[in-house]
């Protein structure tokens, strides 16, 4: 059994802040991560926003943050798979799997989001051989191919238009009318003549037998059928929080995210939430850091008072 | 080379000596992006827990990568990178594509590379 004085569960932008902000205070911080530490920063291939910083990779960015956090002492465990925790006691505890058990009375759970799919069994079937999430890694499989690309927000047309450079020809299928995107990337999309768009679509099937050939959807007010052809589909069609671990242990609203209040405290005593598992409005990189940097005072306040208390 | 703490496979006789010797290796082959990265951390953390298993990764934009991973029959109509293949007793035991977890992983090595 290994005793922190707080656990953070999450390695993204949210958890790494949150392990800076702790681990600077003299918190003792453990950050457990399932994958690899950067969180969704990793799959962002330019970060042009963040303050302070004209330009650079998601990836870069998040190297920084786990480097500045281990500088403080923070100490991070990637690839670690939480077997069972208890979250109710004055001392919550995890066990990692051949890592063992650790505790501490504090935990910040900011286990962020993972890509949201169409839940089709041929989504499913079709992963790795024809649908991707990930236009950087996969698009050049595709060169002078027909490319589908499934969504409608920022990520769904800049990255359909970063795989013009390989593709024939991209079709953007979106379930509503209008795009959720930027005026830029809409501009960007609408300019490019290898991009092409169908609206208003449900997409009902990925079709092929060997390998992709398609998608079948249908137009949602005429409910006539179109099937696109491509042999390979990109699915960006947003993020779920990575919460149905939490279920019964904390308060989830009925999309999954943690509720908090507004000093990041769910309603488990010492346990706070930050990021984008979390009920809020806007999901960015400096949201993420700004309820890091909360939940980590938070959770520090916390600590204080225990101890005041000899708890 | 690939930025990994693992074996690096550069050669196609490296690879052969390998596979031939009969013994169990996982080999990942791809690049340094965000689909990859996570799969050579994952190999890199089961080392120790599999210490009869060689774990290797391979660049997938080299001849020894076309001539070796990437023109097995296992790996036909995979195109989401990584690819990652599990060899035992010198014959292909399981293939991959794309992301996989420690835990996918695991299950495979414990499942195949018995």
């Amino acid at each position: 059994m290994s005793r922190y004085d707080a656990i953070v569960v999450g390695a993204g932008a949210a958890g790494l802040t949150a392990a800076i902000y702790l681990s600077r205070a003299r918190v003792k911080t453990l950050v457990l991560d399932s994958g690899m530490a950067g969180g969704q920063m990793n799959l962002t291939h330019e970060v042009a926003n963040y303050p302070g910083v004209s330009t650079l990779s998601g990836a870069e960015l998040a190297r920084a943050m786990k480097d500045q956090a281990q500088s403080f002492g923070t100490t991070l465990m990637a690839h670690a798979d939480i077997l069972s925790m208890d979250l109710s006691g004055t001392v919550k505890r995890f066990e990692v799997d051949d890592e063992g058990t650790f505790e501490a009375p504090a935990v910040i759970l900011a286990p962020g989001g993972s890509p949201r799919t169409l839940g089709l069994a041929s989504e499913e079937s079709f992963r790795g051989r024809g649908v991707s999430y990930c236009a950087t890694c996969d698009g050049d499989f595709f060169a002078d191919q027909e490319i589908v690309v499934v969504g409608g927000g920022n990520s769904a047309l800049e990255e359909a238009v970063s795989l013009t450079k390989y593709a024939s020809k991209v079709t953007i299928i979106h379930e509503f009318d209008e795009f959720q995107a930027h005026a830029y990337a809409i501009e960007e999309a609408r300019a490019n003549s290898k991009v092409h768009f169908l609206m208003n679509q449900r997409v009902l099937e990925i079709a092929g037998a060997d390998g992709v050939t398609g998608v079948l959807s249908r137009e949602k007010r005429t409910g006539s059928e179109t099937h696109t052809p491509g042999t390979g589909v990109f699915i960006f069609i947003g993020y779920v929080p990575n919460t149905r671990w939490l279920e019964g242990h904390v308060a989830l609203n009925e999309r999954g995210e943690i509720v908090t209040d507004d000093v990041m405290a769910t309603d488990k005593p010492g346990v706070f939430a930050a990021g984008d598992a979390r009920v809020k409005r806007y999901r960015q990189i400096t949201t993420a850091v700004a309820d890091g940097t909360i939940a980590a005072l938070a959770a520090a306040d916390f600590i204080n008072e225990m101890r005041r208390h000899k708890l | 080379m690939l930025q990994t703490n693992l074996e690096h496979i550069e050669t196609v006789d490296q690879f052969n000596n390998l596979v031939r010797s009969g013994a169990k290796v996982a080999i990942v082959c791809g690049r340094m992006g965000p689909m990859c990265v996570p799969v050579y951390g994952a190999m890199e953390a089961l080392r120790d827990k599999y210490p009869d298993v060689q774990f290797c990764d391979m660049d997938f934009d080299t001849p020894t990568g076309v001539r070796t991973i990437r023109s097995l029959p296992e790996v036909r109509g995979f195109n989401g990178l990584p690819f990652t293949v599990y060899y035992s007793g010198g014959r292909v035991v399981a293939a991959t594509t794309s992301i996989q977890s420690k835990a996918q992983i695991k299950a495979i090595m414990d499942s195949k590379m018995v």
